[in-house]
């Protein structure tokens, strides 16, 4: 199943950051027209973007690894960003 | 569009630093306090300040406040308060130990007192020598502070809406403030708080230049919000700016870069700083360098497509010394410049960093404008308040301490203004019907102006026209562009008009902010005829403290700028008189 449109949104929203590194990455991961999402990788994504912001640029960065596979796939999009 | 409206104590606007410090002084205190944020509370852009909070403890060796006050006149190139000042380092000691028992994991020395770095400016003894004062938790000191303080406010029981925007101050005939209006991202509700008191925390806005270290959510909103309530505004010329950010991307590339034998060169490849600053060369000091990183773009030999910034050449370095010498430095550049430096140099530009004026407070917080002095239940803190502490030029580390020190004096003002007065002022009819009608104008526009694309046109204005050296016929040029785009802001439209989470939405209405903080920005630093710390003018080199040694105050309504004396009288100690800055 595709990820909700107003889902969606609201991890768009979430996507606005403290840190600037992370504004940026994101804005790319969004650019038009936008990233395939289906509820699953909606689910990691919002996981994602529940951390803190200083956890989340370590893993996007790739100065710590991946511990949980279930968010494996959409980090390694916001890395590619 | 209905408006319904909530009842409270205190309404807050921002839970960063000043916003969290503030709402803990009341809720404790047993009020009920609301506290609105854009974006979750630690997801602030406090998050990202990593140097430390200054405050002259002495846990490193000897230190005394008026040592701290010192360098912090200087530093404001003596344009700040000095009432403020003297209040802001008397008090920082008391402050940082407060915030190190509300659980702040500070680094700490052997001895279990709170450990402190060295940090540009500080110094002991009224300048004789360096001195460590800065108060760190390793490199996260803004993210441990947003926790530590949000911790707290949850025990307190402060309410906070988070995901709301507020977008107009609501007052009444006589000025009072009586609270704001705000949208509700999940629902597209507008809401009209209704308080005793408001307070704004709402940060800086740094995203009004192309190049900016600020994350995107800060964008102006409350010194927007006051400049269209008829608010004048303090010192918006004054923007610090660091030489060396990302060119477009604004993250920074720390001087260390050039310590370990970076170098500058413009589209001719040019080592252009040999010019300059001969002896020092790439290693001069920040305001130097700067400065020739400015004038080669005006001049035209800006590198690109649009000769718009500076190289910084790593290669000659070697692979090794770069990964060794400069962990992240690589990373970085790959990853926001697109370029690997150990084979192409560094797209760079003056990148602004940090906002000095803003709304102007006394150092109790309290609101205070020429007509009436203090306005009746309105308070400012942290970055988008103007006390003035940091007056030209901001110190390393004083901003955490301002949020701190500002955050807690303007929650203790609150505290006292609603011991007379207990009751909410009654709305006038017309209450939050300003922000209705904006909303109901944007909704309503048709095939309007694309919000990207004239903050594009905004940002890029500001960045050649006002950045970090300015030149007077770029100024006039400035204020001209400025101004001329007020019909395309009145005419900005949205496709999106759905009511949930619409990102489109929020950020055509934070473009209205951004916009009132350009345009106070650009006329200020036309009409100061001077150089003072931040402010650098080509035509008026020196400091001119005869004509200028006062604040600037813009009002929204025609451009008008209006000025107030510099308070150069501390509240106990002596004052310390204005000489040149030489560091
Ligand atoms: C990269 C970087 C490093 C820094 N390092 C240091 C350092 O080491 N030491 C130091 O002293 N200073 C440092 N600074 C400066 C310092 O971090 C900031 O000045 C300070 O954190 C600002 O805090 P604040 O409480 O005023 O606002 P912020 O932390 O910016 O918070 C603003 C709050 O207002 C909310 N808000 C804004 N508009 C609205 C609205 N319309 N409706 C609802 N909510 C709204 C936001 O959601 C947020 O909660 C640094 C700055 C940068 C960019």
């Amino acid at each position: 199943m595709p990820l909700d449109g107003r889902e969606r949104e609201r991890l768009r929203w979430r996507s606005r950051r403290g840190l600037l590194e992370l504004d940026l990455v994101l804005q790319r991961f969004w650019s038009p027209p936008g990233p395939d999402l289906d509820e699953a990788q909606g689910r990691a994504l919002a996981r994602l973007l529940a951390m803190p912001d200083n956890d989340l640029l370590d893993l996007v960065m790739d100065r710590v690894p991946n511990a949980d596979p279930a968010l494996e796939q959409v980090l390694v999009r916001l890395k590619a960003a | 569009m209905a408006l319904s409206i909530r009842k409270f104590d205190v309404v807050i606007v921002g839970a960063g630093g000043s916003g969290l410090r503030a709402a803990l002084e009341l809720s404790s205190a047993g009020l009920k306090v609301a506290v609105l944020s854009k974006v979750f509370p630690t997801r602030s852009h406090t998050v990202a300040a990593q140097g430390g909070v200054g405050a002259a403890l002495g846990n490193m060796g000897e230190d005394s406040w008026q040592w701290h006050m010192y360098d912090t006149i200087k530093g404001s190139d003596w344009l700040g308060d000095q009432d403020a000042i003297e209040f802001m380092c008397r008090t920082a000691p008391e402050v940082v130990i407060e915030l190190e028992h509300f659980g702040m994991p500070f680094d700490r020395n052997d001895n279990g007192t709170i450990y402190q770095r060295p940090f540009g400016g500080h110094s002991a003894n009224f300048g004789e020598k360096p001195v460590q004062r800065s108060c760190c938790a390793a490199d996260r000191t803004g993210h441990a502070m947003l926790h530590a303080l949000y911790q707290r406010n949850v025990y307190a029981r402060t309410q906070f809406f988070v995901e709301w925007m507020a977008l107009d101050l609501v007052r009444d005939a006589e000025g009072a403030v009586l609270g704001v209006t705000a949208l509700e991202m999940e629902t597209g509700q507008v809401v009209l708080f209704h308080a005793k008191a408001t307070l704004f925390a709402t940060g800086g806005g740094g995203r009004i230049f192309h190049s900016s270290t600020n994350a995107f959510i800060n964008t102006g909103d409350g010194v927007g919000m006051a400049a269209r309530a008829g608010i004048p505004l303090e010192d918006m010329e004054f923007w610090q700016f660091h030489p060396t950010g990302v060119a477009g991307a604004g993250v920074l590339i720390t001087e260390g870069v050039r310590g370990e034998g970076g170098i500058l060169l413009n589209k001719n490849g040019e080592r252009f700083m040999e010019r300059y600053a001969p002896t020092m060369k790439d290693l001069a000091s920040r305001d130097v360098v700067s400065r020739a990183m400015a004038t080669e773009i005006k001049e035209g030999r800006g590198a690109g497509e649009h000769a718009d910034h500076i190289l910084l050449k790593l290669d000659h370095l070697g692979p090794e010394v770069i990964d060794k010498r400069l962990p992240g430095i690589r990373e970085i550049a790959i990853k926001f410049a697109n370029v690997d430096p150990i084979k192409e140099p560094i797209p760079v530009v003056p990148t602004c960093h940090y906002q000095m004026g803003g709304i102007p407070t006394n150092y109790r917080g309290e609101v205070i404008v020429p007509e009436g002095g203090a306005v009746p239940g309105f308070y400012a803190a942290g970055e988008c308040g103007c006390a003035s502490i940091h007056g030209a030029n901001r110190l390393g580390t004083n901003s955490l301490t301002d949020l701190l020190v500002m955050g807690r004096s303007a929650g203790m003002s609150v505290l006292e203004y609603l011991k007379g007065h207990g009751s909410h002022r009654p709305l006038p009819n017309d209450a939050g019907e300003n922000a209705l009608a904006r909303l109901a104008r944007l909704d309503g526009q048709q095939g309007g102006e694309d919000v990207n694309e004239v903050r594009g046109e905004i940002q890029r204005t500001m960045q050649a026209h006002c950045g970090v050296f300015r030149f007077p016929d770029m100024l006039a040029q400035g204020v001209e562009k400025i101004r001329a785009l007020e019909g395309r802001m009145a005419r900005t439209g949205i496709k999106d008009k759905s009511m949930v989470f619409n990102t489109a939405r929020i950020e055509a209405l934070e473009l209205d902010n951004i916009y009132e903080t350009a345009r106070a920005t650009m006329v200020c630093a036309q009409a100061r005829e001077e150089s003072r710390g931040a402010h650098d003018r080509a035509d008026f080199p020196k400091r001119d403290d005869e004509k200028w040694l006062k604040h600037s105050l813009w009002y929204k309504a025609g451009d008008r700028l209006a000025y107030k004396a510099v308070n150069l009288k501390p509240l106990t100690v002596e004052s310390i008189e204005p000489k040149a800055r030489v560091y």
